[in-house]
Formats: C-alpha cells, sequence, structure tokens
C-alpha cells in the first residue's frame, strides 16, 4: 500500500521491434527475474514479473537506439523497480551487473564503444533512479510508520484520559466514602462521600492520620487486623467500626480496608470504602429493643429473661439464682368485669410496683404474659433472700390500685425457686418454679410457695401413676387378693372382700390406697372397678364349683362414680351370665357417702341390683354421716362397722366403755333393721370374743387372715 | 500478542524499545515501516537463518495465492486475522483487483500496526480494520467493525496467515479456530500458514536465532504438518491439502525449488461445509 506514484512512461509498442531482438530481451528479462527475486517480496507471479521486466528490459532497448540518446529512461526503469516493490538490498547491485555482463549479448548487440558507453550512461541513470525512489519510498515509509506510532500514542493517551476520567469520576461520585492513604496511615485523598459521612473536608482529613480515627467502641480486631495489612500480611478485611464525626455525633459504618502493593509487591497505599450504616443501626438497636420487651409495661420480656437466664448459666460467674414466678389472682375477672383497657392498666401499675420494689443489681423483672411476671435474682446468698423480696412484692401490692374511678385491690401468688447454679439448667429452674406458683395457688393464693423437691417427687409420682393406669390395665398389672369374711360364731369363712392390688413394674407393690383416688379422678376407676368385679365373680365361680354350698361370696367395692354409672346394672348382670355366678354368692360394698349423698337414680341401681339377688353392703359404717331414718328404706344387707370402733375392744385386759357402747348400739340398731353386721378391722382374740359377744354377725382382719391369694383362700376352705 | 488480562477499553503499551512481530516481518519483506530495534533482530535471525527471508516471502505468496483461489471461488468477503503492517499485495488490493466491491476487515493486536492501517485505508468504505487480540473470537465477531461490513448469509474467507505459530498449545489454537468456524456461513473458507517441519528436519544452527526470536519478539511454535491439518478439523481441505508452503497451488514449476520438499512452513485452504 505504498503511496502510487506514477511516473510512468508509457512503453514502446513491441511491434516497433525486431522479432530477434524481441527473443533477447524475453530471454534478459527471465534471467532478470531469476536474479531479483527472492532478494523482497514481491506482489506478482513469477509470469508477472518476468512480464514486468521484459516490459523494462524493452525499454532499455529503445533507449539504446534512441537518436537522440537520453538517459531517462534508464532513470525511469530504476523508478519502476521500487515500484514494484523490488526493494531487496542485492536487487540493484544484481540488475546493473546483470545488464553490463548480458544485455547486449542476449539483444545481438555489437558491443562497440558507443553502446558500451549508452549502456554505462542507463546503468548509472537506473541506479540513480532507483536510489532515489528507493530513498524517497523509505522516506516515506518511514514517516508513514512514525505517525502511525504518534496516532496510537495518541489513541493509547485518550483511552487512558478517558479511562482516567472515569475512575476520577468513580470516585468523586461513589456514593460510598473513599479514602486513600499511604502506608504509614497519612491520609492523601478522600471523596466527598467521605467527607460528608464524616463533616471533614479533604484539608482536614489530610491532617489526620489513620491512627486519629481510633474509637473507644472500636473492636479489638479492627487495629490488629489493620497492623498486618500495613505490614502486608493481608490484603484486605472488613469490619464494623463507629467514626467520631466532626460534630460530635457518632457515625456507624462498614469498612473494607484493601492494601494496594506497587510493582515490587511492596505495600504503597491502602484504599479504605467506608459505608455509612448508622441508620440501619439504630433501627436494629430500636427493633431488638422491641424483640426483647413487652410494649405494654415496657419491661423485658420472655425474650430477654430467657436470654438472661441463659446467660447466668453460661457464665457461671454467681454460684446461686432464685426466681420469683408470679400470678395475679383473680385477674381474670377484672379484665372480664372491667374491661381490658382497665386490666392493661392494671398490669402497668403491677409492673411499675414490681420494677420499683426489686430494682438493683442482679435483679430483673419480666413480664411473661398475660399476667404473669417473673423475678430473676443474680448471686443470691440463700433461699431467704429471695423469700425477702417475695414478701417485698406481696406488701408493694398490699395497697389499692386505683384506675378510672375504681380502687382494685389486688394480691398475687408467687413460686419461689432458688438454689446453687451447679447441677441445674435454666430449664429445670424455669419448670420449678412454673410447678411452685401452682402449689402457692392451691394453697390459697395471695401468698408464695416456696419449691419443694419431695413435694415434687410425690406429684411427679402421682402424675406418673395417673398417666400410666390405663396401660397398666391393659397389661394386667393388676391382681385382685381376698380378706376372709369370718362368721364369729363357728369361725367360718362365709366371703371373702376383694381387694385389687398394683403390680407397678417401678414402685413394686401398690396398695389400693395409692391409686384408687387417682383412678377416681381420671375417670379409670369404671374401667378398673369393672375389671376387679369380673375378676372376683370368675374367682368365686371357681370357688363354687370346688366347695358348693359352703364356698364363699365375694365383696367387691364400688366407688362412687361406678355407683352413678348407668352401665352399672348392666354390666354387674352381665359378668354374673359371663361367670355363671348366682347373684347371691356376690356383695357390692358401698360408702355411706356414695349411698347416702346419691339422687334417684343410683339408689334405682341399688334397688335393681339388690332385686336381682345381690347384697349390698355399707362400708365403713359409722363414719360418715348416715341418715338413720333414711337406712330403713334403702336396698341394704350388709352394715360394715368401721374399723376405728374397734380400738377400744382392742385390749385383753380392760374395754373401752364407750366403744363397746358404741358397737352394741350399731350391732343392735342393724338387727332391727335386719341387716347383718360385719366388724372391720378385727386384730386380737380379745376383740373377736367382745363382738362376738355383742352379737356381731361377721368379723374381718389380721386376727382372722390378711388378704391373700386365691389358692391361699382354697387352702383355708379346705381345712 | 498482548495479555488477554487487560480490559479491551484500556490502551496497550506503545513500546517501541521493543521489536514487534509486525514490523519485523515488513523488514523481511523489504519494507521501511520498522525501526533499529526491529531490524536489529530481523538481522541478527537473517544471519543465522538466511532462509528466514524465503519463508516470510512465501507465506506472503500464499497468501496472495489462497485469496486468489477463493475469489476463483466466488469469495467476495475477507477477514484477514493477525494483517501485521500493511506493505505491497494486501488482501484488499488482491480482492479489489478482481471486483472492487470485495470486503475485508483486517484485525491486529499491534496498535502502531492498526494505526498505519488506517491511516492508509482512510476513505476505502470497504475496508474496516480492528485493533483486537485475534485470540477472542467472540470479541472479534462481535465487533462492530465485523458486524457492519460482513454478511455472515454469505461465505466468508478467513486468513490466518502466519498467524498460529505464535499461539502455544496451552492457549488452544485448534480451540480458537473451531470459535471462528463455529460463526461462519457454510461455504466458507479458511487459510492457514504456517512455520513448522517434520522430525529430523531442524537445524541445529539455527537455534540461536530462534532463541533471539522467541526472546526478542515472540515464542514460535513450530508444529509438524498433522497438527495443522488438525486445525482444519469441521473444514474439508481443498487439493493439495495441507501442505509444505511453496507446493500449495504454485503458479509456476519455477517457483517449486529442489528445497520446498522439506521447506519450513506449511499452507492449507479448506471449505467449511
Amino acid at each position: 500500500m505504498t503511496e502510487q506514484v506514477d511516473h510512468r512512461v508509457a512503453a514502446p509498442g513491441r511491434s516497433n521491434l525486431d522479432p530477434a531482438v524481441l527473443a533477447g530481451a524475453e530471454s534478459f528479462a527471465r534471467t532478470w527475474a531469476t536474479a531479483v527475486i527472492g532478494s523482497s517480496y514481491v506482489p506478482m507471479t513469477r509470469a508477472e514479473v518476468a512480464e514486468h521486466l521484459q516490459a523494462l528490459t524493452e525499454v532499455l532497448v529503445h533507449a539504446l537506439h534512441a537518436s537522440p540518446f537520453r538517459t531517462a529512461p534508464g532513470y525511469e526503469i530504476g523508478a519502476r523497480l521500487v515500484e514494484a516493490h523490488f526493494t531487496g538490498t542485492d536487487t540493484l547491485g544484481r540488475t546493473v551487473q546483470l545488464l553490463g555482463d548480458d544485455l547486449l549479448g542476449e539483444l545481438g548487440i555489437q558491443p562497440d564503444e558507443l553502446m558500451r558507453s549508452r549502456l554505462a550512461a542507463l546503468q548509472g541513470a537506473l541506479a540513480a533512479g532507483y536510489a532515489r525512489a528507493l530513498r524517497e519510498r523509505t522516506l516515506a515509509e518511514q514517516e508513514a510508520i512514525r505517525a502511525a506510532v504518534l496516532d496510537a500514542r495518541d489513541q493509547a493517551e485518550a483511552a487512558l484520559r478517558a479511562s482516567e476520567a472515569r475512575f476520577r469520576a468513580m470516585f468523586t461520585e461513589a456514593a460510598i466514602g473513599i479514602g486513600i492513604a499511604d502506608i504509614e496511615g497519612r491520609i492523601l485523598d478522600v471523596n466527598q462521600s467521605l467527607q460528608d459521612m464524616l463533616g471533614f473536608s479533604v484539608e482536614e482529613m489530610r491532617q489526620y492520620n489513620i491512627r486519629d480515627l481510633m474509637h473507644p467502641e472500636d473492636g479489638g480486631s479492627v487495629w490488629r487486623l489493620y497492623d498486618q495489612l500495613t505490614a502486608g500480611e493481608c490484603d484486605h478485611y472488613r469490619a464494623e467500626k463507629r467514626f467520631r464525626r466532626a460534630d460530635g455525633e457518632q457515625v456507624w459504618t462498614h469498612l473494607t480496608l484493601s492494601l494496594v502493593r506497587d510493582d515490587h509487591g511492596d505495600p504503597q497505599y491502602q484504599v479504605a470504602m467506608i459505608e455509612d450504616v448508622t441508620d440501619r443501626h439504630l433501627l436494629q438497636n430500636r427493633l431488638r429493643y422491641q424483640a426483647l420487651h413487652d410494649p405494654l409495661t415496657g419491661l423485658p420480656n420472655r425474650a430477654l429473661f430467657l436470654e438472661r437466664l441463659g446467660r447466668v448459666f453460661n457464665n457461671r460467674a454467681r454460684h446461686r439464682a432464685g426466681l420469683c414466678y408470679l400470678d395475679l389472682d383473680g385477674f381474670k375477672v377484672i379484665n372480664d368485669s372491667l374491661g381490658h383497657d382497665i386490666g392493661d392498666q392494671l398490669l402497668v401499675e403491677v409492673g411499675r410496683r414490681l420494677d420499683h420494689s426489686v430494682s438493683g443489681e442482679g435483679k430483673l423483672v419480666a413480664r411473661m404474659g398475660g399476667d404473669e411476671f417473673v423475678i430473676l435474682v443474680e448471686g443470691s446468698k440463700d433461699t431467704q433472700d429471695i423469700v425477702d423480696v417475695a414478701d417485698r412484692v406481696l406488701r408493694e401490692l398490699e395497697s389499692p390500685i386505683r384506675i378510672g374511678g375504681h380502687e382494685l385491690t389486688v394480691s398475687a401468688s408467687i413460686g419461689i425457686v432458688e438454689r446453687a447454679l451447679s447441677g441445674t439448667t435454666a430449664a429445670d429452674l424455669m419448670r420449678d418454679a412454673d410447678i411452685t406458683l401452682y402449689w402457692a395457688k392451691a394453697d390459697g393464693k395471695s401468698r408464695w410457695a416456696l419449691y419443694n423437691p419431695e413435694r415434687n417427687a410425690k406429684e411427679v409420682a402421682r402424675f406418673t401413676l395417673s398417666a400410666t393406669m390405663p396401660a397398666a390395665l391393659e397389661r394386667d398389672e393388676f391382681y385382685v387378693d381376698y380378706q376372709p369374711l369370718v362368721r364369729l360364731e363357728d369361725s367360718t369363712v362365709v366371703g371373702v372382700e376383694a381387694l385389687v392390688r398394683w403390680q407397678h413394674p417401678e414402685f413394686g407393690r401398690l396398695a389400693p390406697d395409692r391409686f384408687i383416688e387417682l383412678a377416681e379422678e381420671t375417670g379409670l376407676i369404671v374401667p378398673l372397678g369393672r375389671w376387679v368385679l369380673r375378676r372376683a365373680c370368675e374367682q368365686a365361680r371357681r370357688w363354687l364349683e370346688e366347695f358348693g354350698d359352703s364356698a364363699p361370696f365375694v365383696s367387691v367395692n364400688l366407688a362412687v362414680r361406678q355407683s352413678r354409672d348407668p352401665e352399672l346394672v348392666r354390666d354387674v348382670k352381665r359378668i354374673l351370665d359371663e361367670c355363671a355366678l348366682p347373684p347371691h354368692h356376690l356383695q357390692l360394698e358401698l360408702t355411706e357417702s356414695a349411698i347416702m349423698g346419691t339422687a334417684d337414680e343410683p339408689l334405682e341401681a341399688l334397688r335393681a341390683l339388690s332385686e336381682m339377688g345381690v347384697r349390698i353392703a355399707i362400708d365403713d359404717f359409722g363414719t360418715g354421716y348416715s341418715n338413720l331414718a333414711y337406712l330403713k328404706h334403702l336396698p341394704v344387707h350388709e352394715l360394715k362397722i368401721a374399723g376405728s370402733f374397734m380400738e377400744g375392744l382392742r385390749a385383753a385386759d380392760e374395754e373401752d366403755a364407750v366403744d363397746v357402747q358404741i358397737v352394741s348400739t350399731l350391732v343392735q340398731l342393724a338387727h332391727a333393721l335386719q341387716l347383718g353386721v360385719t366388724a372391720e378391722g378385727v386384730e386380737t382374740p380379745a376383740q373377736a370374743k367382745r363382738l362376738h359377744r355383742i352379737g356381731c354377725d361377721t368379723g374381718q382382719g389380721w386376727f382372722f387372715a390378711k388378704p391373700m391369694k386365691p389358692a391361699d383362700i382354697d387352702e383355708l376352705l379346705r381345712r | 500478542m498482548d495479555s488477554v488480562e487487560r480490559p479491551n477499553w484500556a490502551p496497550g503499551d506503545i513500546d517501541l524499545a521493543r521489536p514487534s512481530i509486525a514490523r519485523v516481518y515488513d523488514y523481511w519483506l523489504g519494507g521501511a515501516h520498522n525501526f533499529a530495534v526491529d531490524r536489529a533482530v530481523a538481522d541478527k535471525v537473517l544471519a543465522d537463518v538466511p532462509i528466514i527471508k524465503a519463508i516470510v516471502l512465501n507465506h506472503r505468496a500464499f497468501l496472495r495465492r489462497a485469496v486468489r483461489f477463493m475469489l476463483s471461488r466466488g469469495i467476495r468477503q475477507f477477514l484477514d486475522l493477525g494483517s501485521g503492517i500493511p506493505t505491497v499485495g494486501n488482501v484488499h488490493e488482491i480482492a479489489q483487483a478482481a471486483d472492487p466491491s470485495a470486503r475485508v476487515v483486517y484485525v491486529d493486536v499491534d496498535a502502531v500496526a492498526v494505526a498505519h492501517s488506517r491511516a492508509i485505508l482512510t476513505g476505502n468504505e470497504l475496508v474496516n480494520v480492528l485493533q483486537t487480540d485475534v485470540r477472542d473470537a467472540k470479541q472479534v465477531l462481535a465487533s462492530p467493525e465485523v458486524q457492519d461490513l460482513l454478511d455472515f448469509d454469505e461465505p466468508i474467507g478467513v486468513l490466518m496467515i502466519a498467524l498460529l505459530h505464535f499461539v502455544p498449545d496451552a492457549e488452544d489454537p485448534r480451540g480458537i479456530v473451531a470459535d471462528y468456524r463455529e460463526a461462519l456461513p457454510d461455504g466458507s473458507y479458511l487459510a492457514i500458514s504456517h512455520a513448522g517441519f517434520e522430525e529430523g528436519e531442524w537445524d541445529p544452527a539455527w537455534d540461536d536465532a530462534r532463541g533471539v526470536y522467541n526472546r526478542g519478539v515472540s515464542e514460535m511454535c513450530f508444529r509438524p504438518k498433522r497438527e495443522v491439518e488438525a486445525m482444519f478439523d469441521g473444514f474439508e481441505l481443498v487439493e493439495p491439502g495441507v501442505a509444505r508452503l511453496p507446493l500449495w497451488r504454485p503458479e509456476s514449476p519455477d517457483d517449486v525449488d529442489e528445497g520446498a520438499a522439506h521447506f519450513i512452513s506449511f499452507g492449507g485452504v479448506g471449505r467449511k461445509a
């Protein structure tokens, strides 16, 4: 793409030349081509090169013969060689030599003086033309390449300026604060954002060293990492950091500090990018406060309390701690009758009084929700410490609270737990305080109760028993023992009382007093009683089969709840039927209160049972409040006199006249009503003898036999 | 070639203390678009390896033959990758001599070569010059210089003349070729000329010159014929396939001398089917 310098002269027509001369020119041109090809790049085929050189040869031929003789064509040929890019260093030398050696011979020209001279002149002109053209071309190309260098540099610099401008804009316009300091910490430049953030101008900032920006609240890691960074040990780090503004306010920031190294990798600058997160920080604080405080009373809430309690256990800075778990008595009534607004105001006042009465180091009052509050005392000396707090709180609540024209008197129940931290957990403490609060309520409210491990264990056991009883019934953990009822007249076993036992896998053998009450509470007494009834009837049937007329009847206790079960009659009948047991072999024992205190329906059931032939006995007779007038109308066959009346009849040598009188009266009463009498709790021979003398029909007690297995009863009957 | 990590908009160094491939080639081709530092290296190599001149002339001559071949097959638009310093016999001159409407895009990473090309080509609306690293095919093909001038619905002649022996295996020359191939319409042509030799053909006397060139200008990766052939993956090679440069469709029997069979370069042209 060299400039197209066209100073060619038109090649003369070939037709002018003699064919022999033309052939010679062609031959010379080929030799010429071979001599110069390969010295530089010429954008022609070999044939094109030969053709090109032949044209030049023909110009030479004409020049040699021209009249007048001119050297200009030689000069022209030299220029045209360069123009065709025959620019190789060997080209001119070879051309000049070849012209001198071969041209005249090839053209068949006599090498006379004239021709030699003309040829030499043309050679010289060719060399001069070539040299001039090559010089021009070289200079032009050198100029072009230098111009290209300048262009390229201009472009590069323009791009650099543009990129610098971009970076400068990025720095100045960035919404994030950016500052640059040298490795000693001298601040070199800060952008507008950082100036605005800290309230200092660039000039002021340049007076500072990075270390002047230390804040007393900085985490230790901020400056440790800073030292590592300036030492070149790390390349960047992030941190939360506070700065003091020029106006004394604080700015919370996210800081990213980066190290800039020089070409050798040595630390050179440090670049800080600082984002103002003050708003976010304050919002976070507010949200945290809201999350941890009760909006109504302003007291710490359950979350904060649990967090603090957890910390007490994690730090173990103190040895002991105590909790007061407090619940207002009858708050629901106030809320329901006076409205939630009054209720809320009451809670606010209670909260205020609590806070007022227990303020101080290591104490925390929190509202757990509803009308429940809790007081945490860290580092208590002993239980008395907490009891004092509870007393103070109860006293504080004594004075009436005036709200909207109402004068309200409130009281509270408090559960207290105080103990050494080792060996317990936050969850234990909470649970025990909760239980204890329940005790305070159960014990009559408006008081505190102190946690008591034995009471708790008992309640836990009770709970465990009641919870496991249904499964126990299914697993056949219950069984029935029988205690003989003996006719005093001839010591014959006429009946047996069925007594249920629980072979508990954990607690061992349990007597009815451990679980019957629980079963009554849970309602399990109905299926349990039915099970005992069936078991006793099956056993009675077996005795009937073995001993016939002398087989004993079975006496089965009927709980209050069972006696009111509408299915009772049907159940008894079905069981008797299924066991094929004659009804008079079954006696049902009820307590006085079960019979006397009942409405008509259960009585109907008893009558139906009685009519069926089942015996009905009143158990523990004389301990309740029996309506004697009413007794006459009841479907009862037997009175069992409570064992407590037997005390005075126990001793061998003397008897208690009053007890004897009472028992005699009861026997006479029973007999007057044509009822049989059984004395319970007969433990000595003297008792047995006296009861017989009094006229009592039947005795039951250790003197005769303890409750025993059916097989042992068998033994007894066979004797 | 320059570092590929540099962002595209960042200006390249114009370091005249360092020889450039483009200017060294220009010198060997008989041009004066070069500086003393280029000539010093060029002369040192030339002294040890006189054949170097024949090699660069042959690559240039192959370019001419390849472009003329493509023109004869109807190609009217060309993408010259690693075009270097425009000297004589440039692609657009050859192409536009055959058809004045032929279009050419020159691509080179050398800022000076590109600036020079632009200066010369001012006013020629059928020729564009792009300064980019040709190894990044995506960037080349997506550039406005290419997109505005070349019609990707028509076959394109792609020229990789004396280019790929500057791309080491680690930079995956075959992958680069494949990137271009993917974008080309069917019927397009690819010409590759590549310095190389078969086992046993290297003259130990050239070691010094090779070292000078590797250190001073650019690392040379000579490859045997089969590796050059492999670069045509996805193209159908036209006769005579990949051949020693002087033996690829010579214009005259006189151009084939006794050294042609062991010439230290290969060339070939393929058609994307």
